[in-house]
């Protein structure tokens, strides 16, 4: 086996043993790294820094002291800001911009030793299904149908992170997840994605999005995998005002597949019309798995999850109005060439026009119009009423003693890229599964349980109770192990 | 059913600071009166007595004395800028 196709437990303890050294597993990265610019997952390098980090961690081994994401090589997702290193959110209205910070979640990343490859493809500030927004152009999925060469998408807004995992040329990345953007791709790539509890990971120096719904978490390639990294990346912040002050707890301890007495709900209204067979066969499948593992079944209902959607595609715009409103071209970042005569409004109008893309540009009017007077209440504030009723769903599902809730990942396989760029609301139907989680601040987990009749990866996701990230793993663990998922996509590029 | 005119969606354009050509406006309004449109299910809920979500989970905001924490890098704030002189963010004239 290839040192970059290695989990991170599995890197870890053949370091810890000297089997390996931290700075092989990263040259063995870096070749797969280079090798893989066909996919577009990575879109700004940092070997040298990469290999200066693992000559620390090789040191740091050998004096015994040796993190668990001591010496791993991960690839980090632009929306990250990263000190000294382009951080521009897949945006022209970044371009250039080298943060004078690190972000809360890689400087403790870093601070437990981890390597950083290069920064990640994704779409425009986090904004698609399908990461075909993006300033750097599109990531392909290393997974495809058959013998069918179509490019396929890695799903989004965390395409270049599925896709650098699923192809190997990284042990693990950190995604951000929005309304689905760390689960969709880790289904649609065949690994697997948490977005912990809303405030388990402080938010400071991620570019914001929607501050309410926004969470990062880790996409690796197994369970065991994502629980160790989960546990780097979480932890109170005094600079992030809505970050929890809660202990971590050790989630890779928790991994014991012991799911006995546990209650598993399956909620009715995630069956969709035209839900493709295949998805309702694994749906069928994942509940049956963990039946045999032990668990109690209880069919439930959350009666408001067909208004999730339409209430998130009005939040999440108007807070990614307000958001945004800061790339004025004076700080940071790209500003417009003024014509003679033009003052200040040109200049943020002539900037935000050039700098953000076509999606972009249409979430920030959707949620200029939401919060305009007149509209506030109408569509606004209903939303945010809606979204009370989606989260007193789930806290009454809970209430009822339901441990963790089973549902589909994804409406579908990975799909053609460019095959749902044409209208919007129809790419916005990829996240119907997933936008409910980010809408009650839950935590939710996909793990890749089977291959549709072409090939291609599916997933199941899990939703837990609120800061129970370490039983959610547990049941993720009984899930994974029972579906032996082992396929990798076959290398082409 | 609210569907979004040209003068609204020019009028929306230059509250978000977004220029659009007005040759573009009529695809602009389309794409919005869409996305609005399926905004509208949300009418169909009773919302009746029911408080609009402000905070995500039960929490009370943290709070920290009044003083400064951090600062003193005029340099590294203006690292970044596109114009920056003598120590400030320049901008074209805003006052005549």
């Amino acid at each position: 086996m290839t040192l970059n196709a290695l989990t991170i437990s599995d890197a870890r303890d053949a370091l810890r043993k000297g089997e390996i050294t931290a700075t092989d597993l990263t040259m063995a990265c870096l070749t797969a790294m280079d090798a893989g610019d066909g996919l577009g997952a990575f879109v700004h390098k940092t070997p040298e820094i990469a290999l200066d980090q693992a000559r620390a961690a090789d040191a740091r081994i050998q004096a015994g002291d040796a993190p668990s994401l001591c010496g791993i090589p991960l690839g980090i997702k632009d929306l990250f800001c990263t000190k000294g290193v382009p951080s521009q959110a897949a945006s022209n209205i970044l371009r250039g911009f080298r943060p004078e910070y690190e972000s809360t979640v890689t400087a403790k990343l870093f601070g437990a030793g981890a390597v950083m490859l290069g920064k990640l493809n994704m779409d425009e500030f986090a904004m698609g299904s399908s990461n075909e927004t993006s300033c750097y152009g599109d990531v392909i999925n290393p997974w495809r149908a058959g013998n069918d060469e179509t490019a396929l998408t890695p799903g989004g807004s965390s395409g270049g992170s599925a896709a650098a995992v699923a192809a190997d040329l990284c042990l693990a990345a950190t995604g951000t997840d929005t309304g689905g953007s760390i689960r969709q791709p880790a289904a649609f790539t065949g690994i697997t994605g948490i977005k912990p509890t809303y405030g388990r990971c402080s938010r400071w120096g991620i570019v914001a999005f929607a501050s309410s719904l926004d969470q990062a978490g880790p996409m690796t390639k197994d369970v065991r995998d994502a629980a160790i990294m989960l546990q780097a990346m979480c932890g109170h912040d005094p600079k992030d005002s809505t970050s929890a002050d809660l202990p971590v707890p050790d989630f890779e301890a928790a991994l014991t597949g012991d799911i006995r007495g546990k209650t598993i709900g399956i909620p009715r209204e995630y069956r969709m019309d035209g839900m493709p067979d295949e998805i309702e066969a694994l749906w069928a499948t994942g509940r049956r798995m963990l039946e045999d593992a032990g668990a109690r079944i209880v069919d439930i209902s959350l009666p408001h999850t067909k208004y999730a959607l339409p209430a998130y595609y009005v939040i999440a715009p108007a807070e990614a109005s307000s958001n945004l409103a800061r790339y004025d071209g004076v700080r940071y970042g790209h500003r417009a060439k003024l014509a003679q005569g033009d003052g200040i409004t040109e200049m943020y109008e002539k900037t935000r026009a050039e700098g953000f893309g076509p999606e972009v540009r249409r979430r920030v009017m959707v949620g200029t119009y939401v919060l305009s007077a007149g509209f506030y209440d109408a569509y606004y504030n209903r939303a945010r009423k809606v979204r009370a009723l989606i989260k007193r769903d789930f806290d009454e599902a809970f209430a009822q003693g339901v441990d963790a809730i089973l549902t589909p990942a994804t409406p579908s396989a990975a799909f053609a890229l460019g095959k749902e760029m044409s209208d919007p609301v129809e790419m916005y139907l990829n996240d119907v599964f997933t936008v409910t989680v980010n809408l009650a601040g839950l935590p939710g987990i996909s793990v890749p349980a089977g291959l549709d009749k072409s090939g291609l990866p599916l997933g199941l996701q899990l939703i837990g109770r609120p800061w129970e990230e370490a039983d959610l793993l547990n049941t993720a663990f009984a899930i994974e192990r029972a579906a032996g998922f082992v396929a990798k996509p076959a290398k082409w590029w | 059913m609210s569907t979004i005119d040209i003068a609204t969606a020019r009028k929306v354009a230059h509250l978000a600071r977004i220029r659009v050509a007005e040759d573009q406006l009529p695809k602009l309004a389309e794409q919005l009166s869409g996305i609005l449109s399926f905004m509208e299910q949300l009418n169909e809920v009773d919302v009746t007595g029911v408080e609009p979500m402000t905070s995500v989970t039960p929490m009370r905001l943290k709070r920290r004395a009044d003083v400064v924490t951090d600062g003193g890098y005029p340099d590294k704030v203006l690292s970044n800028a596109p114009e920056a002189r003598e120590g400030f963010f320049a901008v074209p004239k805003v006052v005549e």
